[in-house]
């Protein structure tokens, strides 16, 4: 595609921090290349923030590369902006035109509180993440990759479940603020495997119990966390994770 | 994990919705196929609403019918309850709304469960008071019992010439029928598939299956409702 350059209008929401009550500000951007990603974009704006003595807007961002999850913005009405099954970071400006207006709004749930601007705290996975999503092992020799012999299919399933990098795109979509595509990508993918076997029954109930204690919403299977997802995680895992917690109801 | 625990977990609070969602459903097919018997008037002119009026009484007359009856009260209540508290309860999980809605992910009925749910118990409380309420209350206080027809020497309500003093000539009262037929199709659209997702089904070939049926049963259901009154307001059956 032909490379351009574009002048753009950014609606922001700046936000203190979590106690004050934040709005929206215009900025103008001028001369940013259709080769640059939505965060080099916003680079430059903090640079001229920074210039002008304005405090610059604080957004979360690491690897830049769409495998960390680090970053968020809720970009014209979509959580990681117009493409699809797309990070924040890997969104370039030649999704834009000249002269465009930009809205960007940080993740809204009150499970995920506004630290700062666009930054929002989404420790709560991790929380549910430490309430049953991980395996037990012994330590030891490291076994063979091979010894435990598991369905293709299977571990084709486990494997698109696991790519879940527990950005919260699907919280942010969800009119519920659920968590439940992240919660079932990570049940799922464990529930999937012989490894996750024995702590199968546990793990589903107090991970959904951490869920639910952290303020998210219940699914009413509505598609928006699926249809946005940067990892196209299935919603199909959100009913295997029903099933899993209907099992796991009927145990001691 | 406690009962308690199961059912006032958010998973467990769909499971409600799910449960009490497919047992409307199957209660939608056996009122549906018995209102069907109107459209015996419309090939045998002497029916007259005889085939349906006497499946109204074996409804009516019989126990295990009755003793349903009160499980449907039941579960239309705890779904329309538990509905309510759940829409209530996820908006409370997002204080700040966007300025810029996220609407291309989904699709809007399926947003929308608890407004065409609204839509429909408004209907159903019309519906009630049209039929439900003279046919089982009549003759209590004010409430103007049916009139009675004779088959083979039992006495019957005759709930067909009551849909024929309800429906023919009241455009409003079909209009508003055939709307509530409507959002039944929308809110079904939805729910009929997501009611069976909430109950753990992730098999692809059999919710491929549920989806196609859920379709078929959420145009073919509402459209036959429809047709009832309509039946009556253009004279299709007298």
């Amino acid at each position: 595609m032909e490379h351009y350059n574009m002048n753009l209008n950014l609606k922001v929401w700046r936000q203190k921090n979590k106690n004050t009550k934040g709005a929206f500000k215009m900025y103008r951007v001028e001369n940013i290349s259709s080769e640059m990603s939505f965060l080099e974009m916003f680079d430059v704006l903090n640079e001229q923030l920074i210039k002008d003595g304005d405090d610059p807007v604080t957004f979360d961002h690491d690897c830049r590369e769409g495998i960390c999850g680090s970053c968020s913005m809720y970009i014209n009405g979509k959580p990681h902006g117009p493409w699809q099954a797309n990070t924040t970071c890997q969104l370039h400006m030649r999704a834009f035109k000249d002269g465009d207006t930009i809205v960007v709004e940080p993740w809204r749930a009150d499970a995920f509180p506004v630290i700062k601007d666009l930054m929002v705290d989404r420790s709560a996975f991790d929380r549910i993440i430490q309430a049953g999503g991980f395996i037990s092992v012994n330590t030891g020799n490291a076994v063979d990759g091979n010894t435990l012999p598991i369905e293709k299919q299977k571990a084709d399933d486990a494997f698109a479940a696991a790519m879940c990098i527990g950005c919260g795109a699907c919280v942010a979509a969800c009119k519920n603020s659920s968590a439940m595509l992240f919660l079932s990508a990570k049940v799922s993918h464990l529930a999937l495997l012989p490894q996750g076997a024995p702590e199968r029954t546990t793990r589903v109930q107090n991970m959904v119990a951490q869920m639910d204690k952290e303020g998210f919403g219940s699914c009413t299977n509505t598609g928006a966390c699926e249809a946005t997802c940067p990892k196209e995680i299935s919603i199909t895992n959100i009913a295997r994770l029903n099933s899993e917690y209907i099992a796991a109801s009927f145990a001691d | 994990m406690t009962w308690k625990q199961v059912f006032t977990s958010s998973v467990g609070k769909k499971l409600v919705m799910g449960f009490t969602g497919i047992f409307l459903v199957l209660f939608l097919i056996v009122h549906v196929g018995l209102n069907a018997c109107i459209w015996a008037a419309a090939y045998d002119p002497n029916d007259q609403g005889e085939m349906f009026n006497k499946a109204a009484h074996f409804m009516g007359s019989n126990v295990l019918p009755r003793i349903l009856e009160i499980g449907l009260f039941a579960g239309f209540f705890l779904h329309i309850f538990q509905g309510y508290l759940l829409t209530l309860e996820n908006r409370k999980k997002r204080s700040i709304g966007y300025a810029v809605a996220y609407a291309d992910g989904s699709k809007w009925y399926s947003r929308s469960m608890a407004i065409l749910g609204t839509l429909l118990l408004m209907f159903l409380v019309m519906h009630i008071y049209h039929f439900w309420t003279p046919s089982r209350l009549g003759g209590i206080g004010n409430i103007q019992p049916l009139a009675e027809v004779e088959y083979n020497g039992v006495m019957h309500h005759n709930l067909y010439a009551e849909m024929r003093n309800v429906f023919v000539g009241n455009t409003l009262i079909v209009a508003l029928y055939v709307l509530a037929c409507g959002s039944l199709a929308y809110h079904l659209l939805h729910g009929f598939s997501s009611a069976f997702k909430t109950l753990g089904i992730h098999n692809k070939k059999i919710s491929g299956l549920i989806n196609c049926v859920g379709v078929g049963f959420a145009i073919i259901v509402p459209l036959l409702f429809a047709l009832m009154p309509l039946s009556f307001y253009f004279g299709w059956i007298n």
